[in-house]
């Protein structure tokens, strides 16, 4: 189970963020828990400037706009 | 939209880097190709509405058919620059570069990146944290969140399209010019202890992100995405924004403004500013109002200042700020930056004669 966290505020492209990671998680049949993180004060304690960010297991991957989904597939596979 | 004739690829089939550079490039031409088509079209346009086009109402057309289309093929083309520029920047790299810098230095760097980094204002309350916590100076990060927004794409390219290159030069600099001087003076102040509290206690440091291998159809791509985003939002903007200019254009007497907008009046600055602040417009709503009132004989520098009032200090903003901000904080940041605007307003006026 890997343990997927999505930051950012609760605009538009953080929701689309935390489908496309189900999306292709569902896609690969790696099993995930998504969690939003909204508060700011949360989201700058990972260190990142740009929402929205996702952390996998603990490990920030990615800051600022949509994720590219071959590299989700890249970072849900490892 | 010519550029959108190269989205029809699909991304999944994985077209070869030469398809699509030369789909680029033929995208361009035929953008080309439509550019210098528009004053014979808006002339069919007039014609073919039976209106006399020496009318007011025959004016009013021909200025709405001749620019909408200018304006938005311009726009489409700065943008999907910026989009491709922007494809090389990001806010944790920006950050890496600005993190230590002394004032001053530090001051030109934010303002100068502040163009080319890619900025949306829902994201202006993490960056600030993001900056500060991870040691850029307060001032240093003020430059850079003012220029990000003032000196924009959109902005520039509208500029450019409607008004020409030397205002949209002239707004770009002194656009630099406000954001550097303020940030350095908000840090002259040391004003540190007027961040709200939990602000003040993230220490997180940056964190270093995985490089992404951007190749050249991802950056064409960026600059795709860009267009589909910014333009695919701002286009009604843009079209009411003309559609308002045009009847300046046709019905407004053309001295009207000249008294109450013009180079003598020197209260119209200080009155331009204050009426900017609070409206919120983006730069595409304002600007072809912005035109039609300068060739009414509103002075330049007055128009410069109410549309740098309008973009940069806009209420929306300073209440997302406000989470960080105390209000004593942004007083200060809407006086200083206020007081530069009217600085530029004046200075443009007196240049500009």
């Amino acid at each position: 189970m890997k343990d997927i966290k999505v930051l950012g505020p609760g605009c538009k492209r953080c929701v689309t963020t935390a489908e496309m990671v189900q999306t292709e998680a569902d896609k690969l049949g790696v099993p995930v828990t998504i969690e939003k993180v909204t508060d700011y004060a949360a989201i700058a304690g990972y260190g990142i400037a740009s929402t929205p960010g996702i952390v996998i297991d603990g490990k920030v991957v990615h800051a600022g706009g949509l994720p590219k989904s071959e590299d989700l597939a890249r970072w849900l596979a490892a | 939209m010519s550029l959108s004739s190269i989205t029809g690829h699909a991304p999944g089939a994985g077209p070869s880097t030469a398809k699509w550079i030369g789909s680029t490039v033929a995208a361009l031409i035929i953008w080309g190709v439509v550019y210098s088509q528009l004053i014979p079209f808006s002339d069919w346009v007039v014609a073919s509405t039976r209106v006399d086009p020496n009318s007011h109402l025959g004016e009013a057309i021909s200025f709405f058919a001749y620019d909408t289309p200018k304006v938005l093929l311009l726009l489409t083309l700065v943008v999907f620059g910026m989009g491709v520029v922007r494809s090389f920047f990001s806010p944790e790299k920006t950050r890496a570069l600005l993190a230590g810098k002394r004032e001053g230095v530090g001051n030109v760097l934010a303002a100068s990146l502040g163009i080319v980094t890619p900025f949306c204002s829902c994201s202006a309350v993490p960056l600030f944290i993001g900056f500060v916590s991870a040691g850029v100076p307060l001032g240093v990060t003020f430059s850079f969140l003012i220029s990000a927004p003032m000196v924009n794409e959109v902005a520039l390219g509208l500029l450019f399209g409607l008004v020409g290159w030397k205002v949209a030069l002239t707004y770009l600099a002194f656009g630099l010019a406000v954001a550097i001087v303020s940030g350095w003076i908000i840090g002259r102040l040391h004003l540190e202890h007027w961040l709200e509290e939990w602000v003040r206690n993230i220490r997180s440091g940056a964190i270093d992100l995985p490089p992404e291998d951007l190749t050249v159809v991802d950056r064409i791509k960026a600059g795709i995405e860009a267009v589909k985003e910014i333009v695919g939002n701002v286009w009604p903007w843009i079209i009411a924004g003309i559609a308002v200019g045009a009847f300046i254009h046709g019905y407004v007497p053309s001295d009207l403004l000249a008294t109450i907008m013009g180079r003598d009046a020197w209260w119209s600055v200080p009155a331009a500013v204050l009426i900017g602040i609070p409206m919120y417009s983006n730069a595409a709503g304002i600007i072809p109002v912005v035109e039609a009132l300068i060739t009414k004989g509103a002075a330049l520098g007055t128009v410069l200042a109410f549309m740098m009032a309008v973009i940069a200090l806009s209420l929306p903003e300073m209440i997302i700020l406000r989470k960080v901000l105390s209000v004593k904080l942004i007083a200060v940041f809407v006086g200083v930056v206020g007081t530069g605007i009217l600085a530029v307003g004046f200075l443009f006026n007196a240049l500009f004669s």
